[in-house]
């Protein structure tokens, strides 16, 4: 049928065809490559930015340490706990959706939904403590850290940082109707998983770019 | 539970040994090897994910190296970046 990897998940019998596919692989590979080659200009956005973090680091190590250790660690590292846990249940609300389990897929995703809001409620606390910090542009009182070039890492922390969750605030969006249409049988499963696989990789997508962000901007204290 | 259902357990469970390890080695005595590892364990966190989670590991080639690809313009991007940034001024008299 293919010459994929075996896997269980790769006999894709439960595809509802469409045109111009004429077999279901065909129409799969298409699928998950379309939103690959979209993830690709995403990680290109996101990669550009961190580009230019290094370039900050390796021209001014110091004062990047500097203004690094005052990012709120724990907030980010308890976020990264976080928004990994809600792509297991993302994983876990895909993989029922692929054995025709609507209930379960609607209830897994409504919980990675939980956890993407939670992350999100601890990024304003953390922002909040930004700003009584004085670390953000423009406004509050400007704390001493914010001169020279730590000023530059920090204000490529908040742009990052405000820039991913942008990003997860529309995969909370793509996730509520995702369960929504799962729930409502206005999406039929198995047949038309592929709209839970896509909102999926979309919302892992989003945790990817965290993996990196968090080591680049909360880590990089050395 | 299913053993794909427990792969994917067992996959979180590696990615949050991997956050223990990268918030553990931020306070190690790495020095300056620090944010190296790091990124290298954000590697590892980022290919456990696009493996199983992003279902990379179903597809055929082409559609894999498609997964990829913005890795290669990503590392030309660096490299030529970092390749300014550290010789400022080497080849000056």
């Amino acid at each position: 049928m293919t010459d994929a990897a075996p896997s269980a998940a790769n006999r894709p019998d439960y595809v509802s065809l469409r045109e111009p596919y004429a077999a279901p692989t065909q129409q799969r590979d298409a699928d998950f490559m379309g939103m690959y080659i979209f993830l690709g200009t995403e990680a290109m956005l996101f990669g550009a930015l961190f580009c230019l973090v290094f370039a900050y680091r390796s021209l001014h190590p110091e004062a990047v340490a500097v203004a690094a250790r005052h990012m709120q660690l724990w907030i980010g590292a308890a976020n990264t706990a976080i928004i990994l846990t809600s792509s297991l249940f993302v994983a876990l609300g895909v993989h029922s959706a692929r054995q025709g389990a609507r209930r379960a897929t609607g209830g897994f995703f409504l919980l990675a939904l939980a956890l993407g809001a939670a992350f999100l409620v601890l990024k304003g606390i953390e922002y909040g403590l930004d700003y009584r910090d004085g670390l953000m542009p423009v406004i509050g009182q400007p704390s001493p850290v914010r001169n020279g070039p730590a000023g530059l890492f920090i204000d490529l922390y908040f742009v990052a940082t405000g820039l991913h969750a942008l990003h997860l605030t529309i995969g909370l969006i793509v996730l509520a109707v995702t369960a929504t249409l799962v729930l409502t049988r206005a999406k039929r499963l198995p047949e038309q998983a592929v709209v839970v696989e896509m909102a999926g990789l979309y919302w892992h997508f989003v945790d990817v770019v965290w993996v990196f962000a968090f080591p680049i901007f909360y880590l990089a204290r050395g | 539970m299913s053993r794909q259902a427990m792969t994917l357990v067992g996959v979180w469970v590696g990615l949050m040994v991997l956050l223990t390890l990268t918030v553990a080695a931020t306070f190690g005595p790495f020095g300056g090897w620090t944010p190296a590892i790091n990124m290298v364990i954000a590697f590892c966190k980022a290919a456990l994910i696009y493996w199983f989670f992003m279902h990379v590991r179903e597809q055929g080639w082409l559609a894999r190296l498609v997964a990829v690809a913005a890795i290669a313009w990503l590392l030309l991007l660096l490299a030529l970046t970092q390749a300014d940034v550290l010789t400022r001024g080497a080849f000056s008299h």
